[in-house]
């Protein structure tokens, strides 16, 4: 048996669950840990300006891969500053594992300096916790940690080390358990055989089916029979924001991303659906608008391995718990017999009615203007990368203007703040993706509001040399709000004017990159080349229209399919 | 609707206040909460009483199962069961008139009488809910209610029907 210090067990316990990179910030609590982690160099550990980035360097690292993330943070602030990025791993269900020092076990409730608890803190946004009371309890937490997060629906774990457990004077038995099932814990993976018999009578027998494919297919890598279902129904596809790329947006079945900001054919498509194929999706109020008008005319097959989510918001007539990759393969099973010669005919006139909807081109936007249009960045940006980039996003106008003008054809390559809506998310999430694929592209794509919620991590851009690409689309405004303040509350811009922006070149500069303001629609295409011809990183200040709105737009209190498709054109 | 919920979970730290969180954070109601270690130490019981329609109840029940810590989720209500509750209730007894009318009360309701001084009794009475209220109610009549505590209810099903782990 092993003998190691508390801070050597945590070292050795990540290594074992083939941790890679660290992401995370020394304090009192935890420098013990810090000090067992600078005798090795098997787990590079990467040093944030704010333990906030620190967790959304983490999640987009595991957004990325779909391996655990794991943060270290030191107690009491270094703790309550990930929250938001535990929070907002937990909204979109992404594996985290956060371990945070804690003050001496004889010290909790003392009020002690840099005290926090941690546990009860982080409570209602984590998928468990565990506040370690023995060195030999170690190596058991933090395997049941990985285990719990990356295992059924995935979510943020954290895991509290007191600092006297973790000292590095005295020695423990280190024991890595081989096993970490618990009586309480079983996700169910596999669908219930009757109900995916259900589910198949009614996919064939329907005229009007779509599948609604959400972030769960993209957890589960279910990608490839996702396609495969879709294909062989021969049924229109559309996506939630977090299901993007987990069936490819230029694939000819594809009708876009649907809910709020989605476009014309998918909310159409969903709204006079006989049939609506839900793939871990969970019926947001982002997608749904209002519920008592929610598709009228569908059956709704709901696969999730979340037992929680289905019928949580809109009733499922056939329910499934399970993982999408093992029950759509328990479908596509069933379907392998069934007789398609006549799909073709039997969709034929849903296709005839999604192709009108098509041509309404509801993705359209005023080209003729000398004003740099975001969407039209986003193509640019899409012609420059190939269409191959990871491009993480933050949150508001931009965030959608990517969502659509962006196809992503794989999944795991849109890395964004779905459901709790994270400002500051986008550059440590690109920087946390650049980590695991050091010789991919990867893209920002964020505002000027966004941007300025985590700029310091430029200055860890700099530490470890990441050649991420910002592309800010600076309309000197909070997009988004002013937006909502021009369609419900009468141009009234409060405080959604930011009347002393930076120099974002000149701060791209002081932190040793490149800077690239372009004021001109004339420029555009010539300073994205420049870009991503550019070694490091490059940050792309372009001034876009301030006015511009993102449509279509989900009426409020309307059904899915009532729509403003612009400034003047409704459904 | 009136709805008894019975949740068998690891008997470990933390995890009480897990299962709270989650009614909280929900908006869900609590009427009444009573849990203890069962016959098997390494596992909790917690009956809740709480209020809700079928859809709500199905979120609650999903919810609290998704912890990691809880093992079994059940509700009682959905089916033949038995529920008791136990109250301590200590009422003065000024005159003898008074003395005399609770200690026939405390008969009647087959209720205990635990503790006699010269003021005031202090009875145990253990029942459904209802009985419960039903006694204190006439206690107020026949005596000042000086304090009183309730346990919640706490309930098993009828038959061979168990939670296990």
């Amino acid at each position: 048996m092993k003998m190691m210090s508390g801070a050597a067990m945590v070292v050795e316990a990540l290594k074992e669950v083939g941790v890679t990179h660290l992401f995370g910030y020394p304090g009192g609590a935890v420098l013990d840990i810090y000090d067992a982690l600078h005798a090795q160099d098997e787990i590079k550990h990467v040093l944030v300006r704010h333990e906030q980035a620190a967790a959304h360097m983490a999640d987009g690292y595991a957004r990325a891969t779909g391996k655990t993330g794991a943060v270290l943070v030191t107690s009491g602030p270094g703790a309550t500053n990930t929250i938001t990025g535990i929070a907002t791993a937990f909204m979109d269900s992404i594996p985290m594992v956060i371990l945070s020092g804690q003050v001496p076990s004889m010290h909790i409730g003392e009020d002690a300096f840099q005290e926090c608890d941690m546990v009860g803190i982080s409570r209602p946004v984590v998928k468990h916790s565990f506040l370690v009371k023995k060195a030999e309890d170690i190596p058991m937490a933090i395997a049941k940690a990985f285990y719990i997060a990356n295992s059924g629906r995935p979510g943020p774990v954290v895991v509290d080390l007191p600092k006297d457990i973790v000292n590095v004077q005295d020695s423990h038995p280190y024991v890595f358990p081989d096993d970490v099932t618990m009586r309480s814990y079983n996700p169910t993976l596999k669908g219930h055989n009757k109900q995916i018999k259900k589910a198949v009578a009614s996919m064939l027998k329907a005229q009007r089916p779509v599948l609604y494919v959400g972030g769960g297919s993209i957890v589960a890598e279910a990608a490839a029979y996702v396609t495969q279902l879709a294909e062989l129904l021969q049924a229109p596809v559309c996506s939630t924001l977090m299901g993007l790329g987990a069936f490819s947006s230029v694939h000819p079945q594809f009708v876009g991303m649907l809910g709020m900001h989605g476009t014309l054919e998918a909310n159409k498509t969903m709204h006079n659906s006989d049939c609506i194929i839900a793939l871990g999706s969970r019926f947001d109020d982002r997608v749904t608008n209002n519920v008592d008008k929610f598709c009228p005319y569908a059956d709704i097959i709901h696969v999730d391995i979340d037992p929680a989510s289905i019928s949580k918001i809109v009733n499922a007539h056939i329910p499934v718990v399970g993982s999408v990759d093992k029950v759509v393969l328990q479908m596509l099973d069933l379907l392998a017999d069934a007789d398609f010669t006549h799909q073709e005919q039997q969709l034929a006139d849903w296709w005839q009615q999604i192709e009108e909807w098509r041509r309404k081109k509801c993705l359209q936007f005023d080209q003729s203007t000398q004003v740099i249009k975001p969407q039209r960045v986003i193509q640019s940006l899409y012609e420059h990368t190939k269409g191959d980039a990871y491009v993480s996003s933050d949150v508001g106008q931009h965030q959608m203007f990517a969502a659509l003008y962006y196809p992503f054809a794989k999944p795991r390559r849109w890395i964004n703040s779905g459901g709790l809506g994270t400002m500051g998310f986008g550059l440590p999430a690109a920087m946390g993706v650049q980590f695991a694929y050091p010789d991919a592209v990867s893209v920002v794509v964020t505002g000027d509001g966004s941007i300025q919620m985590n700029i310091q991590e430029l200055s860890t851009c700099l530490q470890y040399g990441l050649p991420i690409k910002i592309i800010s689309l600076n309309n000197r405004a909070l997009g988004m709000v002013r937006q909502w303040q021009d369609m419900n509350y009468k141009g009234r811009h409060s405080c959604s004017y930011m009347e002393s922006m930076p120099d974002f070149v000149k701060l791209a500069e002081a932190y040793g990159h490149t800077g690239i303001k372009v004021d001109h629609l004339d420029d555009l295409e010539d300073a994205m080349a420049r870009c991503f011809a550019t070694p490091g990183l490059v940050f792309m200040d372009i001034m876009v229209d301030q006015d511009e709105h993102v449509y279509p737009m989900q009426i409020k209190y309307g059904s899915m399919d009532d729509l403003l498709l612009s400034k003047t054109e409704r459904t | 609707m009136r709805r008894i919920i019975s949740v068998l979970m690891e008997n470990a730290p933390g995890a009480l206040s897990r299962i709270v969180g989650v009614f909280s954070q929900r908006g869900f109601n609590v009427d009444s909460l009573c849990v203890a270690p069962t016959y098997d130490e390494s596992l909790s019981r917690l009956t809740i009483i709480t209020q809700g329609d079928d859809k709500v109840i199905e979120q609650i029940t999903k919810q609290v199962n998704k912890l990691i810590d809880v093992l079994k989720i059940a509700e009682l209500t959905e089916g033949p069961h038995i529920e008791r509750e136990l109250m301590l209730i200590k009422v003065g007894t000024k005159t003898e008139l008074s003395r005399a009318e609770v200690k026939r009360n405390v008969d009647i309701f087959r209720a205990r009488i635990l503790d006699v001084n010269a003021n005031n009794y202090t009875i145990e009475i253990t029942g459904t809910s209802d009985k419960l209220c039903a006694f204190g109610d006439v206690m107020s009549q026949c005596g000042d209610i000086i304090e009183s505590a309730r346990t919640g209810v706490c309930g098993l099903a009828r038959g061979d029907k168990a939670l296990r782990p």
